[in-house]
């Protein structure tokens, strides 16, 4: 796909993706990109997969303190 | 104690006052919505705070996440009256330990380069996973090779990655923070803070599969 069909090339749309998911580009940007997925299979596999790599990133949760840690710390709020 | 006593002394060394500023908001001559400003309340905001302190300081430095969490609660303890909202706690204590992790850095005195672009650009993790088949009885080949890490993989990933890259993409995408924010935090503009989360997006990507080539991640039966 060349940016002389009036659509931007690949290597565009997948640079923007993250920022596409993240609502962080422009109108403009934004309507090229769709427009770009609207035929780019391809396209939509790294779509998908870049929404699966900001789940994986944010599901990569705080969970519990380890105990000899979490002593340490509380002993340490105690002496402030 | 001087403020600047804070970064050369030993953590355990400080003592602070007991007795904090009392936050509130002259109305008429009225004192409106004072917030609870004792050591007693401090101890109990950032006590429910410390797994999430913690597993941030974990994914910013490979060594000395304690120490970090430690300088950042001493350093909150001091300007605890300028937190105007308990339920802005969590964020307003992450914020005082990214400004720590950035002071350390500034004296480690280190300031790694710029990945060149063409350097990371030309990489797809999408890709890679479908031209190498690494898992060739999947199903869902991209879902299952991104399961097989557990959580003390994923923070090894990110310590390949350079600070410079690696805070952006943390606050980001694990913590939440907007870039705006992260851009006033790490005290750099926003279109640098923009480039790194794009650089380091792809060095995360390459480091997910070079990381899994080197340990044998995908060889240890954890995906089913």
């Amino acid at each position: 796909m060349t940016e002389s069909q009036g659509v931007i090339p690949c290597s565009e749309a997948v640079r923007q993706l993250w920022d596409y998911l993240d609502q962080a580009v422009s109108p403009q940007d934004q309507a090229k990109v769709e427009q770009h997925l609207s035929f780019c299979r391809s396209c939509c596999g790294e779509l998908e997969f870049a929404n699966q790599l900001r789940g994986f990133l944010a599901s990569q949760s705080a969970g519990e303190l380890p105990e000899h840690v979490k002593a340490r710390l509380e002993r340490f709020l105690t002496d402030l | 104690m001087g403020s600047d006593a804070i970064t050369s002394l030993p953590v355990s060394s400080y003592k602070l006052s007991r007795r904090m500023p009392q936050p509130g908001l002259e109305i008429g001559g009225r004192i409106v919505e004072v917030q609870d400003r004792t050591r007693e309340s401090f101890q109990r905001l950032a006590s429910a705070e410390l797994p999430a302190l913690y597993w941030l300081a974990r994914r910013l430095v490979r060594d000395g996440a304690e120490d970090l969490v430690q300088e950042a609660l001493l350093r909150a303890y001091r300007s605890y009256g300028t937190l105007r909202q308990d339920t802005a706690a969590g964020p307003w204590l992450k914020s005082i330990l990214v400004n720590v992790f950035r002071d350390q850095l500034r004296r480690q005195a280190r300031s790694p380069a710029e990945l060149p672009v063409d350097q990371v650009e030309d990489f797809s993790l999408y890709q890679t996973l479908i031209e190498q088949d690494p898992l060739p009885y999947s199903d869902t080949l991209h879902h299952d090779y991104l399961r097989a890490f557990a959580n003390e993989d994923v923070r090894e990933v990110l310590l390949r990655l350079p600070e410079l890259y690696r805070a952006p993409l943390v606050l980001r995408y694990m913590d939440g923070f907007a870039t705006k924010e992260i851009a006033r935090l790490l005290d750099v503009p926003l279109g640098t803070v923009l480039a790194r989360l794009h650089r380091g997006r792809k060095r995360f990507e390459q480091e997910l599969w070079a990381y899994a080539q080197e340990t044998g991640l995908l060889l240890r039966g954890t995906v089913q």
